[in-house]
């Protein structure tokens, strides 16, 4: 395929479209709306549905029916938009019914301003609903990877019959570049059911994966779907075991497929002393201050996250063995910086390199900031459009020098 | 021996059910098979059942279909979603008075709006039974809840109003008394290309009997007797005292339901 | 090799669309090319911004630093947008539209707008006499590049007209040059 110019926006409406999505229900939000508006003129050309509702709650509301329909589904947002959707996102996660929600992140909290970029949503796409549940969000750094995810992002909720959260930012959603698409993808088909009715099928009895065959509505399994706790059969039990059992598979079935689900891309990293980890957007920045920094003679490579949820635990723990020093770029006042603490677990110091005023970094802030990690300077970093300032690391981590 | 046919229409090993004894819900559920028994279109593979949350919201789990049983207030999108990605079924809701016209009122308004093909059955009780008693969007004026101590000064909604208003194309009432009436009354409902609502009056003698010095359900539907009116005799003189039942409003407009509306769309967009 | 634009006006003027154009021609001619935008809250009559990289290697940081050409369609825009404009970079300028003239060594002033007026009767054709004007000044992307990426995007019952806006663009660069030289000379 040739190559063309294309919106981030635009092309998680296409990668949608080729991975099978059939169904769009949504609500318009800046700065989020060239999907719903692309999905209406794209899926009825298919044979799809798209349907704006009258609020972001009914947009969730109506994908999932659609998806227990059978359809593949999709719904697109921004923040005060991904908030009222939280009831129904823990309602696809229980009830594990596949959805993509995607999330082009603006600055909060509320209404915030709603046309400038942000990556302050990290959390919430982790925690936003209530109650113990995985989930999994993965953030596009180019508009290609914006196709490419969101064909991912389809595909891996209907793999792992889960919400997945398409972690798009303003920088991604609304940049044209160029890009080149590929002729074809895979794709992933949900599974049907094993056994019939009469053999005593039951809608939530896992595979060996975790994961269970869901029959669709219409299809003579007269299954019942609830937001209860359930047993296999589908129905509300009250049942200590049951609740712990239906608890820990809705973890383990993503937690254990992490080596499938996580992603992350590594540069310059071959003899790197430091690293910076980032994602999103602002990898994009990252990525050139880095190859600046290396023309300076500074041995630093980079760690692009493409995954955040489930996190990249382990590697990151790996990275903290193989560097002395780590800085961690978002555009957001600390949010995936205190999960690389988690992971890292005190084996090297963490940095954060934090901005937070509508402006995306430019490469010489986080430029500085590499400098100064490299001259072991403990301190945190918050760029401000007013300049640089420092702050003096809140946890005080203590440098053990990356031999634990 | 009387022909019980449409038990085959529920998940015997679900039952007895958890409402309390005296409770309505139970005719106005199965009034709802008996609707769907009476047209041959209708099976149990090609209906699916959608339910909100609360006491009404229970029945879903109890109906040998497809069923579903979503969160507080938006079985109504579900349905749409489910009727959209599959014209085909045939969706039936069944919602509170709390669910549909409290926390679902919006979606309640846009799916009349919509006209999309669904059958919405409102189990009124007037009452939050589910959590015990607090007053509801349809507690009457002056009625005790435990919300209400003192008397509701909540102006109540007339739902039948409100769904025609939205542009639902059939709204009909009902009661736990008239059950045959009540069939009748879903059934016009299914049958209707469009949104459907229908309001089946339901006693509850627990949650709002008990506050309300009404305890004895038999008592309760008397009341229900003694002061619904069929339409065209309440419509003669119309009066507080009285609340008509029947088919309060069918649209003769012909207005086209939104799966068909958006087969048109698919056709303009040269789409398969 | 990379060229850095910044086309900004108010809203409606659109500056948007030509500098979508540009990277399309761009793109179509082999090179990356990143298009970024910010537009106040209305989406007409507020400040409007867009700027376009054009780079023979992959862009990564997606924002303009020290832009080559800056297009300002109003005065607003003009006296916000012009102060990084690299030492050799050329502002480009709606003569009518921004009468004080910000202190830089290379200014290029054109009636834009005047003379889609004038010439195609319209106001409309002033972001296609801006995207030709840009197009002779930053010497990168081929002008029947231009063309092509013009004539995909509007109406075809416009496309004539489109194509004159292209080249009064192109030519009224050429006259202010000429116009410079007589002068010097």
């Amino acid at each position: 395929m040739s190559a063309r110019l294309m919106q981030g926006n635009e092309a998680v409406a296409e990668g949608a479209l080729k991975a099978g999505v059939r169904f769009f229900g949504g609500y318009p939000i800046t700065p989020s709306t060239e999907i719903a508006e692309g999905m209406a003129k794209l899926l009825p050309k298919v044979g799809g549905t798209f349907i704006q509702m009258e609020d972001e709650i009914a947009s969730m509301g109506v994908v999932l029916g659609a998806s227990l329909a059978g359809r593949k589904v999709l719904t697109a947002s921004s923040g005060p938009g991904i908030s009222l959707k939280q009831e129904l996102i823990g309602y696809a996660a229980a009830a594990e019914i596949p959805v993509v929600i995607v999330n082009v992140q603006r600055v909060g909290p509320s209404t915030g301003q709603p046309t400038a970029p942000s990556q302050s949503d990290v959390m919430q796409a982790r925690w936003g609903t209530h109650g113990d549940h995985s989930i999994i969000a993965i953030s596009p750094w180019s508009v290609r990877e914006a196709f490419d995810l969101a064909v991912d992002a389809v595909n891996l909720a209907e793999r792992f019959r889960t919400p997945v959260i398409l972690l798009m930012d303003e920088i991604v959603g609304h940049l044209r570049e160029r890009v080149e698409l590929p002729e074809s993808i895979e794709i992933y088909e949900r599974r049907k059911p094993k056994s019939t009715r009469a053999e005593g099928y039951q809608p939530y009895k896992p595979d060996e994966d975790l994961v269970p065959n869901i029959a669709n509505f219409g299809e003579g399994f007269h299954i019942h779907v609830t937001g209860l706790i359930h047993d296999e059969t589908g129905f509300p039990v009250g049942s200590p075991k049951v609740t712990e059992e239906s608890i820990r598979r809705l973890h383990e079935k993503i937690d254990r497929a992490g080596d499938e689900i996580i992603k992350v891309e590594e540069s310059f990293m071959d003899d790197a002393e430091f690293a910076v980890v980032s994602f999103g957007g602002t990898a994009r920045t990252a990525y050139e201050a880095v190859a600046e920094a290396r023309n300076r003679g500074i041995k630093i490579g980079m760690v692009r996250l493409i995954t955040i949820f489930p996190f990249a635990d382990k590697i990151l723990n790996d990275l903290a063995s193989r560097v002395k020093g780590i800085l961690v770029a978002e555009l957001n006042y600390g949010q995936v910086v205190n999960e690389v603490r988690r992971a890292v677990n005190g084996k090297c110091p963490v940095k954060l390199c934090a901005k937070y005023n509508m402006q995306i970094f430019e490469p010489e802030e986080i430029l500085k900031a590499i400098e100064d990690l490299a001259a072991n300077q403990d301190q945190t970093y918050t760029v401000h459009s007013t300049g640089f300032e420092k702050v003096k690391d809140p946890e005080e981590v203590e440098n053990t020098g990356g031999d634990d | 021996m009387v022909e019980r046919s449409y038990e085959k229409f529920f998940r015997q090993n679900r039952l007895p059910h958890l409402w309390c004894p005296g409770c309505g819900n139970g005719i106005a559920m199965k009034a709802i098979v008996q609707a769907i028994e009476k047209i041959p279109e209708l099976n149990q593979d090609n209906t699916v059942i959608v339910s909100g949350i609360g006491c009404s919201s229970r029945a879903s789990g109890y109906m040998d279909f497809d069923t579903l049983h979503t969160a507080h207030g938006r079985a109504i999108p579900f349905a749409t979603g489910i009727k959209l990605a599959n014209p085909k079924l045939n969706v039936i809701v069944i919602t509170g008075d709390g669910d549909c016209t409290a926390i679902g009122g919006n979606h309640f308004i846009h799916g009349c709006r919509r006209n999309i093909d669904l059958t919405v059955v409102l189990f009124n009780n007037n009452i939050y039974g589910m959590t015990g008693g607090q007053a509801s969007p349809m507690t009457p004026l002056g009625k005790k809840a435990t919300t209400a101590p003192y008397g509701s000064i909540d102006r109540p909604f007339n739902a039948c109003h409100l769904a025609e208003a939205a542009g639902a194309t059939y709204v009909a009432r009902s009661t736990a008394y008239h059950v045959q009436h009540l069939v009748t009354m879903i059934t016009g409902g299914i049958k209707n290309h469009g949104f459907s609502f229908i309001e089946a009056m339901v006693q509850c003698p627990t949650a709002y009997g008990r506050k309300n010095k009404m305890t004895d359900p038999a008592k309760m539907l008397e009341w229900m007797k003694d002061t619904a009116q069929m339409k065209n005799v309440w419509d003669k003189n119309p009066t507080d005292e009285k609340f008509p039942i029947g088919v309060l409003y069918q649209s003769t407009a012909g207005e086209i339901d939104y799966s068909s509306a958006y087969e048109k769309v698919i056709e303009m967009a040269g789409g398969i | 090799m990379r060229k850095q634009l910044r086309l900004s006006g108010s809203g409606g003027q659109g500056v948007i669309t030509a500098a979508i154009i540009f990277a399309e021609a761009a793109v179509s001619e082999g090179f990356d090319a990143v298009q970024s935008q910010s537009y106040g809250p209305e989406a007409r009559g507020g400040a409007s911004k867009s700027e376009v990289i054009i780079d023979d290697g992959k862009i990564f940081h997606p924002h303009v630093h020290c832009p080559d050409v800056v297009l300002a369609m109003t005065q607003k825009a003009a006296d916000k947008y012009f102060s990084d404009l690299s030492s050799d970079g050329i502002l480009l300028l709606d003569s009518d539209l921004v009468p004080n003239v910000p202190d830089v060594s290379n200014v290029v002033r054109i009636p834009i707008t005047r003379l889609a007026v004038e010439k195609l009767g319209k106001s409309l054709f002033a972001n296609i006499v801006a995207l030709g004007a840009l197009a002779h000044l930053t010497n990168l992307v081929d002008f029947d590049a231009v063309k092509k990426a013009v004539a995909h995007r509007v109406p075809s019952h416009t496309i004539d007209q489109n194509m004159q806006a292209l080249q009064i663009g192109w030519d009224a660069v050429e006259d202010f040059y000429n116009y410079e030289e007589k002068i010097a000379g």
